[in-house]
Parts: structure tokens; sequence; C-alpha cells
């Protein structure tokens, strides 16, 4: 259980990918079966045992120690399962001499009834150490909260042999915990698990950003060219009465999206694009956030903002295995499939004709739904590969909206960027002619070249005004600060921000040292592309 | 509650602006600006001022005072021997190691047969690079009260430091930068690491290399010390080095010289998760100079004191311990004392 405490520890703290990557694939070299099979589970969410209220939780330690006290400590710290976890009494001559094993804490907990998890609980937290007391909580309220995707803890899996992490995410849904196979086969002591399951996922074929100079040699009669549509893609595997909803990594988000995975009632595997509406009546970004990281919905959200597919792909019917002929024949077998299912919630996602290149790069700056980021390029006779092969698909995005704001606070880095600002939060100018002030519309760390960093670093300590903690607010008003062109691909609604908008994507496209503050942006234009 | 004294406690020592102040004795414990006599317990310059007419300290007390301050940081100073009773004005006293840092002592006041212990800072937890805490029946208690809450609960120094040494281990090509107050904590961290068999040199910032050279004089031995520059070598020579400096500095320009560093803060506030991520620590090694709940617990009830001062610090949590445990408390409000590593 230490280990895997100091490994929470490490990784709650540790900002880069690359660091959070090799504390992973260090604990999963390292620590034995079953225990770094229970922890990965922990990580990617596969694990299921006994949930535990923090009203509980409260109740347990406020039985051991005076409730005055633990007010006093639960303000100071504002976390519940860290409060717990250090003033846990416990009597040092009482500690048992075995500090519990990840397994052991997952079976006693897997085994607790509802009525005696409290007092499992309770034992647990006897005989553990501050970190392990921390680590066992955290796995009872559910929710790691470590900084940790599912799909960056399989890449640490992966990292293991190494192979590419398709190959983890294929598998996933056919393995259960504690992974013993799975971790044998990349250490090379046994074969690759068998593909078990049904229904499992088929990793997804990306494509390569088009840029300028592609186009030279390619030939507009190779390819097809469809919307890229900016939803969630998916892929809808149904097989033996067992139906899946993945996303691009392979997690299964079908609990998100009941209405949509009730239509799956075919025997196939689909690619496409979650969007929200209909597909007569495509509904916006704004639209589709209404869907996202909900854990349940209602009946009422699942009515107002319907869930359907717009289909690119077919790679599976029955039992033959598509994914090996060319796009042409596919594209003709998805075409056919379609027409059998629900027409509420799929949709075949229509080509758009052109001739010459040209012709393209028209539809692309000028799309017909504000939910469209561009074109993808597919030739017509590419085979469906995993990952992201160079040449048989291109996107070919929309270019990015600008906007020229104010800089106004900066926050040091971390890592290599710890004695840098690196963290830029900009705004645009609001209010009526004569009292303009700035309302701060995003933040941005990166975009800008090292020399630039430097540059701006100056700038911010420069003419810094004030200080709060690692942020500093920095000169900006009418007459001086420093413009920013602010690069980004759409703009959300937001009750969260004073603005009332959020940037998607945004990062830093120019500096304009020369540009006159007064002469930034006002908010309204910003506001003039809400859709 | 009536005393079975001649005297009330608070007519043999009491908090003035200046500082805790002796009236019959007519001297001050760590005043906070210039007296006539002050009694200092250690050298932090929250507690060691300069410019006092009079100070008695330890002997090691006062180098580091003239070390920070040039040798005439106060008119006048007399060494005090451990354990030793000197009087003034006919009030006896006396220091006592405090365990805190190098030359750390606790202040005994004693006058009428009323004994008031200062503690000054303390710890119990043991420390290579001073002289343990030793207990002093007392009637009145004054202890601080810095991690004064039941979460703070420090882990032996030895663990957090391997802590370190896996971390240097696991990231060779990535310079460690440990935060540490430049007296005491940096020289227990050097002697810590030399005791877990640490034998590279350890790279110090400036600030902090007269106080260990001071510790080195005094037969502390912190191994092979190189200044952290850049004109010695490049950059690459600080890949898998620990360099030590005062936390401020890490956000500085001079912080730039080292490779990908992760950052390190050896201080008791790295308990709590939210206060390292706050000040983007990436390895938060908790060891303090302070008492953690447990110790000041113990302490209090060693002292066999039954009226308990609580000073700078979470004055409240401790206030209410003390009635838990039927003991007559209540919080001394002193002004101008830092918290650790702040």
């Amino acid at each position: 259980m230490n280990r895997f405490a100091e490994l929470l520890d490490r990784l709650v703290l540790t900002p880069s990918r690359n660091g959070k990557l090799k504390l992973l694939t260090d604990y999963f070299r390292s620590v034995e079966d079953p225990d770094r099979g229970y922890a990965l589970a922990a990580i990617t969410g596969d694990l299921s045992i006994a949930a535990v209220k923090p009203a509980m939780l409260r109740a347990l330690v406020t039985e051991r120690m005076d409730p005055v006290l633990f007010g006093f400590a639960y303000d100071y710290v504002g976390d519940l399962a860290e409060t717990v976890s250090l003033v846990w009494p416990t009597d040092p001559a009482a500690l048992p001499n075995h500090v519990p094993t990840l397994s052991e804490v997952v079976a006693k907990l897997q085994a607790a009834s509802r009525s005696d998890a409290r007092q499992v609980l309770a034992r647990l937290l006897d005989s553990a150490g501050i970190s392990a007391r921390f680590a066992i909580i955290k796995l009872v309220t559910g929710g790691l909260r470590i900084g940790v995707s599912a799909r960056l803890a399989k890449q640490a899996v992966a990292d293991l042999r190494p192979v590419d992490v398709s190959e983890i995410e294929e598998l996933w849904h056919g393995l259960t915990p504690p992974y013993s196979a799975l971790f044998a086969w990349l250490e090379g002591k046994s074969g690759k698990p068998e593909r078990a399951a049904k229904a499992l996922f088929r990793p997804v074929m990306l494509a390569h950003p088009a840029e300028d100079r592609d186009f030279e040699k390619l030939e507009p009669a190779d390819y097809a060219a469809e919307w890229k549509w900016d939803g969630i893609r998916v892929q809808a595997a149904s097989e033996g009465g067992v139906r899946r909803l993945y996303s691009r990594t392979g997690e299964d988000v079908a609990g998100a999206f009941p209405d949509l995975t009730d239509t799956i009632d075919f025997e196939a595997v689909l690619d496409g694009e979650l969007l929200v509406g209909s597909p007569g009546a495509t509904g916006t970004f704004s639209d589709l956030q209404q869907r996202l990281n909900r854990k349940s919905v209602s009946p009422k959200i699942q009515a107002q903002y319907p869930a359907f597919m717009r289909c690119y792909d077919l790679l599976q019917l029955g039992d033959e295995d598509l994914r090996a002929l060319p796009f042409r024949e596919r594209r003709a077998r998805l075409e056919a499939f379609i027409k059998t299912l629900d027409p509420t919630r799929f949709d075949l996602s229509p080509f758009v004709e052109f001739t010459h290149w040209a012709d393209l790069e028209k539809s692309r700056s000028n799309p017909p739904h504000p939910i469209i980021e561009g074109v993808m390029l597919k030739r017509w006779d590419s085979p469906y590969v995993a990952g992201r092969p160079k040449g048989p698909w291109f996107k070919w995005k929309r270019d990015p909206h600008t906007v020229d704001a104010v800089l106004m606070y900066a926050q040091r880095g971390h890592g290599k960027r710890s004695s840098f600002y690196s963290d830029y939060t900009f705004g645009v100018w609001s209010g009526p002619e004569g009292a303009e002030e700035l309302v701060p519309v995003g933040k941005a760390y990166f975009g800008f070249t090292d020399e630039e960093l430097k540059q701006i670093d100056k700038y911010v300590r420069d003419n810094t005004i004030e200080r709060f903690g690692p942020v500093r607010s920095v000169r900006a008003d009418r007459v001086a600060g420093l413009v920013l062109e602010v690069a980004f691909e759409g703009l959300n609604r937001s009750t969260r921000h004073k603005s009332g908008v959020a940037m998607r994507f945004p990062r830093i496209s120019r500096l304009r040292w020369d540009k006159p503050t007064a002469e930034a942006d006002r908010i309204e234009t910003l506001q003039a592309l809400l859709d | 509650m009536t005393y079975p004294y001649t005297m009330r406690p608070s007519e043999l020592l009491c908090s003035r602006p200046q500082g805790l102040y002796c009236p019959p004795g007519d001297f001050f414990i760590d005043p906070v600006s210039p007296v006539d006599r002050a009694l200092i317990t250690h050298g932090h310059s929250d507690h060691a001022r300069s410019g006092h007419r009079s100070v008695l300290a330890t002997r090691e007390t006062l180098d580091i005072m003239a070390l920070r301050y040039g040798a005439d940081f106060a008119g006048s100073s007399q060494a005090a021997r451990l354990g030793e009773t000197i009087t003034l004005n006919g009030v006896a006293v006396s220091f006592h190691p405090a365990g805190h840092v190098l030359g750390s002592a606790q202040i005994a006041v004693k006058h009428n047969g009323l004994t008031i212990v200062a503690s000054g800072d303390y710890k119990r937890q043991a420390d290579p690079t001073c002289a343990a805490f030793e207990v002093v029946p007392c009637d009145v208690f004054i202890t601080e009260a810095t991690f004064a809450l039941p979460v703070f609960r420090h882990p032996p120094a030895e663990d957090e430091i391997a802590k370190l040494l896996r971390s240097v281990q696991q990231f060779p090509e990535r310079s460690h930068l440990v935060g540490a107050y430049a007296l005491g904590k940096a020289q227990r961290v050097m002697r810590l690491l030399r005791d877990a068999g640490y034998d590279k040199p350890i790279y110090i910032h400036g600030a902090m290399a007269k106080i260990s050279e001071y510790y080195q004089s005094q037969g502390i031995d912190l191994g092979q010390l190189e200044p952290a520059t850049v004109e010695t070598g490049t950059k690459a020579d600080f890949a898998g080095a620990i360099v030590i400096g005062p936390p401020s500095t890490f956000s500085d320009r001079w912080a730039r010289r080292f490779p990908d560093p992760v950052s390190c803060f050896a201080s008791g506030w790295m308990r709590i998760r939210q206060r390292a991520k706050q000040g983007g620590v990436e390895l938060p090694l908790i060891i303090s100079d302070h008492g953690d709940w447990d110790e000041l617990a113990v302490t209090i009830r060693e002292t066999g004191a039954r009226e308990i001062w609580v000073t700078h610090g979470r004055e409240e949590a401790l206030v209410r311990w003390c009635e838990l445990e039927g003991l007559t408390a209540k919080p001394l409000h002193l002004i101008g004392y830092e918290d650790e590593g702040q």
C-alpha cells in the first residue's frame, strides 16, 4: 500500500506528462502482481469497491477525536480525505507490523457488505500510515483525482515492452483486474492475451494535418473529402448482445449516452462522430457541451439534446472484418448498412464535392455549419489502420480565429519553466467609451518561441504591479501594456467567466510589441462569434 | 485560579510591544526591536535582531548573529553555557537545549519559587546538527505553536531524504532543487544526505555558504559543498545533482542554470498537498525544525507545567487541547515572528 500511496503522492504533484509516465512505468516495472494490476485498475477507474460517503468518513473520525479539533483541522486543510488521513488517531504501540498491501486492501473492501463497510474501513485505517490512509480513503470515496487519464496509464503500461498503446486499448475491455496476463505478455513471459470478450474496441484511425506543400504532391482524384465535424469521435460496437460506445481512446462512454446506446442493436462496428440534435438539425458545440462530462443524464436533457452518430466508416459487419478493404468499398457497404438503422440516431457523413484543391479550399473556408472545423481527406484506396499513418488520411482545418488581447496576469510555469512567467491571462476591452476596462477572456501557455518566452518574462518582471503567490498582475491600461495576438478554434458561452465567453484551444500566435493597447479588440468582437 | 507562589506568573514574564519582558529582571526574551538587555533563544532573524545594548545567548547563537549582522551586532554580548544559572537583578535564568537549530536554547526564568520556561522554537525529532531538546520541569511553559494542528505529523526526516534520493535515481537527467531555510534546515538536510550515504558534492546557493561553513567549523561534517554557479561548468554538470537554496530563489532567474529542475521544498508545511501544489513543489520533503502536533503534546505533558502559554502559530487548537487535558492555557500574543520558511 505504501508504494501505491507514494505513487499517488508523486503523480498529483508532477506536472509534466513525461514525468508522470516515468513514475507510472517504474511503478509497474518494480511492483509485483497482483498489486500493480489493482493500481492500474484504480487509476483507469476499473476498480469496483464498496463506496463510502463523505458523511460516514466524518462520523468515523469524530467518534475518535474531539470534534472541535477536527473542525480546526478540516478548516485548515480543506480536503476531507486528506484531513482524515492526517488526524486519524493511531496508537503507535498497537500498529501491526504489517501494512496491508494494495491487493489485501482491495480484497477486504470488495468483500465488505454495505452494513460492515464502515467497520472494515476503520480497521484498514487503523493498520496504515498517513499516506496509505489517504490512498485508502481515495479508493473508497471514488475518483483519485491525480491528473492521470486512463489513456496515460495505458500508455505507461505499453511502455513496459514497449508496444503501441493501441494494442492495449484493443485488448482492454476483454481484460479484468489485476491484469496478470497483460503484464506477463508485456514482460515477455507469455503470449499476447486472446481477444476474448465481445464488442471489443478497434483502435481508431487518425489523420495528419495537411500543410500547403502537401497538396503539390497529391492528386485530387485519389481522395474523397468529408466535413470534419467537431463533436466526439466514437465507435459503436455491438456483438452478441454486448453494446458499447467507445471514445477515441477506447473508454466506454455508453453510460453518458443511453439514448444513442439503446439504438445500437445491430451486429457491426461503426466509426463516426457523436453530435447532438438530429441528423436534419445538427446542434452547435454549446448544445453538445450540455451532454459532456456528465455521469448520468436526466430524461429531460436527453430529450432536449438528443445524441446521434454521424457515421464515417464501417469496420465490422456480422462476422466480417472490413478494415483491410479499401475505403471506397467500406463506404459502399456503409451506405447500404446505414439504411437499416434508426434514421433519427444514425446518418451518413456526406462527401464534399470538388475537382481541384482550390474548390475544396473554398468549402473549407466557408463551411455550412458552425460545428464543422474543416475538411477530411481520405484516399479512396486506403485500408483502415490503427494510429496516424501519414498519407492515407489528412485533416485540413479551417484557419483559426484571432483576437488582439492585452496581457493582464502571468503565472510561473512548472518544471523547465518554473523560473519563467509562462502562463498568460489576457483580456479585451469592455464598457463604454472613456471608461473601458479589461475583462479576462482566456489563458494560454504556448504558441511562442523560447526566445519570445524570455522577452515576455522580462516584460512581466519589469511591469509587475501586484503579486499573489506565483501570479503577477501586469500593468495593462489604455496607455501601457503588451498586446498579444491570440489564436483559437472557437468560442463557447460561459457562465463561469466574467466575460461570458470561453475560448477553445487558445494559444499565442504573435507578440504585438508594436500595437498600442487601446487598439486591442473589444468584447463585442468576440460576442459576434458566438453561435 | 490561585497560585501557591508569592507572585503571579504575569508578574515574572509579560508581553510588551518589543517582546516578552521580565519586569523584576529588566530583560526581554527575543525582542523584535532594540532594547537594553536581550536574552536570545536562537539565531533565526525574527528572534535574533541586531542593535540591542547587551545580548545574552549561547556561544553558537552569538557567533551566528555576528555572521549575519557583523561583529558589532550588539553593544556587548555574553555567552551563556547550557545549564548554568546566571542571575540578573535577582532573577535566575538558565539556558537549555531546544533541538531547533545549532545553538538554540530554551530559557528558564526562576524567581521567588516560580519557574517559567520560554521554549523559543523547538523540536523533539533527532537532529544530527544540534543538541537534543531537554525537558525542563516548570510551572509555566511557553510553547510555540507553528504546527499546532492535529494534521501536522512529521514523518522521520530520514524517510524524506530516502524519498529525495529515490527521485534523484529515477530522474538522473534532471537536477533536484531543494528549498531550505538558510540557517538550520539547509545544514540538517546536508547532514541527513551524508548519513544516508550520499557522498557526491552538494551544490549550494551563496546565501547559505557562510552559515554552512560555520556549522562545519563546529565539527558538523557536511561533506563537500560547492557553489551552484555556472562559471565552474555547464548546465549539464547539474544533471543528477542536488542543489540547496533558500526557497525564494527558485522562482528567480537564478534557477534557470539547472536542467529541468525538480523543485523540492523541505518544510513541515509540505504535509499539506495543496500547499505544495500552490507553491509549484513537485517533491515535498516534510522535514521540520518545529515540533509537530504529537511532539508539542508530549512536551507539554513532560514539563509538568500546570499553565501553558501558547505563542506564534495556531494557538487556538493547542489551547483547546490543553483545556481537554485539564491544563490552564492561554494564547500569548507576540508580534513580529514568522512562520517556518515563509
